[in-house]
């Protein structure tokens, strides 16, 4: 039957003409059509609107946010991070958060905010680095991504904790931020004052590991007395050797006063922000910074 | 007792007394339409159609509630990795760990690496075993048995649809081309800007990550969508938005899993097309459109057995493309 119809491919293409000249489409029809493309534009105006607001963080990235360690410079971190929370999930001491959509830092995208929970590496092996399966936090830079000059380290960084085992060093080849001591007139070293109790306060939830406590496990820093004459907990308790001493130094005035000094081996991990007793903290993290010599 | 019974009630009477009984000069309505249809019918078609008409009202929920019960349990399984800190399926659905292997959402891994352009080896290993996953389950079957959105659109849309029977809404579908272009921007946009915009809307991105890290705002974004699809446009965003869908669909033109329909037992009544996500794919079950007596349905389709489930006669099955022929 088929085969008998083939041969009668000239009337197939006679029809065209006729298909051409069919009746124009109905008044209801036509209006139906036009509804039909006018929700298309709006779902598409509605969607790549919605889709534009997500170019905020690119915006707000020129202000630095601390990411966790090893992430790329923030424009390379905000184009490979796939948002998994891997990383999240392997912090000991859940230090790493998603950002929200108003927190401007990419809907969840791993951020730090030191103050509250500090990284103190008591993973003792930059856990979230090994997690991260895209490669947005990382050892160590590919070629073609070039490091801002005073963001390497110098050396590999000494972990405190470890320091008698046999392979001391952190894996970590940049910063990720700098301390520096924001706000000198409330440092209570600089006053010369001493710290009795928990350094944050007993409603402060933030965790730390303790060697001298405990050497594997991180506890509540609500839950550690201290009692210092005069104030060193950021010295103390910084993770990193070398990164930050109790020096003496010549005030603006002239004077000579004990003051907390960084030094290049600090790789901005906030656990000095996050422990000093001073409300608001008077030793920040620059996220991002770069050592200045 | 009815007008026409209470007239045969008083004949009766008659007829015991010695009328002979006569045929009926009025019959109810109900009664006309059986009358009808034994007039028009053989024994076994009317048997047949009785069968039919049971199977319509017998409505199974198999396939549903299987569906349903996995894509809940894969959810929950990446909560309690994290919430039990068992370690099984760490990440969320963007990207995981199977027990340290790597799985990378294909569309997600798609963007990173346009606006990264530097694959390292996880991202591979893991996009590899997601791709070669998905080929063998169906491509958009990560859609309908994993997304965690289309669970939360599938409830909307039983709103939707309740709306529409109570004319309170109007169905009111949208270009399909729609998601095709909406692809290609999100694409053009992650390699032009080096920065994964999709992902700040993606619903399935932030479902997934609410469900296993907390809430957020970025929820206001899937609850707007969802309003939207119960108030104007029935399952916008799994229809003619989301690029997901397509990229899984693309992975299912290569699959052996499919479902499939068989002319024969076809009624052609379209109860399949009224329940399915993508009625496109089933053009072939209406009358006069199957091109071979057996017709696999293509890869837009999410394999969700909604069709399976409602179809009377067993013409649409999953299937195994070559299965039959190994067995």
């Amino acid at each position: 039957m088929s085969q008998d119809e083939k041969p009668d491919a000239p009337p197939a293409a006679a029809e065209k003409p006729t298909a051409r000249a069919k009746p124009p489409l109905s008044r209801a029809k036509r209006q139906e059509l036009r509804r039909k493309f006018l929700r298309t534009l709006l779902l598409t105006g509605g969607i790549v609107g919605a889709g534009l607001s997500g170019f905020l963080p690119l915006v707000y990235a020129r202000t630095p946010r601390l990411r966790p360690p090893g992430a790329l410079d923030e424009k390379d971190f905000l184009a490979s991070c796939i948002k998994c929370g891997q990383c999240v999930q392997v912090c000991p001491v859940d230090a790493i958060r998603l950002a929200d959509l108003v927190d401007g830092v990419g809907v969840g995208a791993p951020y730090i905010d030191a103050r509250r929970q500090a990284c103190d590496f008591s993973c003792d092996a930059v856990q979230c680095i090994l997690a991260c399966p895209t490669g947005s936090l990382t050892y160590k830079k590919p070629a073609f991504l070039e490091a801002r000059p005073g963001a390497p380290l110098a050396a590999k960084p000494i972990l405190l904790a470890k320091e008698n085992d046999p392979e001391p060093t952190l894996n970590l080849s940049e910063r990720m931020g700098v301390a520096r001591l924001t706000r000198p007139e409330v440092c209570l070293a600089i006053k010369g004052k001493g710290v009795k109790g928990p350094a944050r306060g007993h409603t402060f939830r933030g965790k730390m590991r303790y060697v001298r406590i405990d050497r594997w496990k991180p506890v509540p820093i609500a839950g550690v007395r201290y009692d210092v004459e005069e104030c060193d907990l950021c010295v103390r308790e910084c993770p990193v050797k070398g990164a930050i001493s109790i020096e003496t130094v010549y005030a603006p005035d002239g004077s000579l006063r004990k003051s907390p000094v960084v030094h290049e081996p600090c790789v901005g991990c906030g656990v000095c922000e996050m422990i000093c007793p001073t409300e608001p903290g008077s030793i920040e993290i620059v996220p991002r910074e770069v050592w200045r010599a | 007792m009815n007008t026409f019974l209470r007239k045969r009630f008083r004949e009766q009477i008659m007829v015991m007394f010695g009328r002979e009984p006569k045929k009926p000069e009025a019959i109810s309505e109900p009664a006309q339409q059986i009358h009808l249809i034994k007039r028009t019918s053989n024994k076994e078609k009317l048997q047949a159609a009785a069968a039919h008409a049971e199977a319509h009202m017998n409505t199974s929920h198999k396939w549903r509630n299987r569906r349903w019960a996995v894509l809940v349990l894969v959810n929950l399984f990446f909560v309690f990795s994290y919430y039990f800190d068992i370690q099984i399926l760490e990440g969320a659905l963007t990207a995981s760990r199977f027990i340290g292997f790597h799985l990378i959402d294909l569309n997600s891994a798609l963007q990173v690496m346009l606006a990264h352009r530097n694959i390292i080896t996880n991202l591979l290993i893991g996009t590899g075993t997601v791709l070669v996953l998905w080929i063998l389950f169906g491509g958009r079957s990560f859609c309908s048995w994993v997304c965690p959105y289309h669970l939360l659109a599938e409830w909307a849309e039983k709103i939707h649809l309740r709306l529409v029977r109570e004319k309170l809404v109007v169905d009111a579908p949208v270009d399909r081309r729609l998601r095709t272009v909406f692809w290609v921007v999100f694409a053009f946009l992650a390699v032009a800007t080096g920065y994964t915009v999709y992902e700040a809307i993606s619903p399935t991105g932030i479902v997934s990550r609410t469900l296993i890290y907390g809430p957020g705002l970025a929820l206001l974004w899937v609850l707007a969508l969802l309003v939207f699809e119960v108030f104007f446009v029935r399952r916008a965003w799994c229809r003619y938005a989301c690029p997901i869908g397509l990229t899984y669909g693309v992975v299912g033109i290569l699959s052996p899993l499919r479902i499939k329909y068989t002319l024969e037992g076809c009624f052609h009544e379209g109860n399949c097309r009224k329940v399915c996500l993508v009625p496109h794919v089933l053009d072939t079950v209406i009358k006069g459109r199957a091109v071979h007596t057996e017709v696999p349905i293509g890869p837009d389709c999410t394999r969700c057995g909604l069709c399976v489930d409602v179809c009377p006669t067993g013409s649409l099955t999953y299937d195994v493309k070559g299965l039959s022929k190994l067995l």
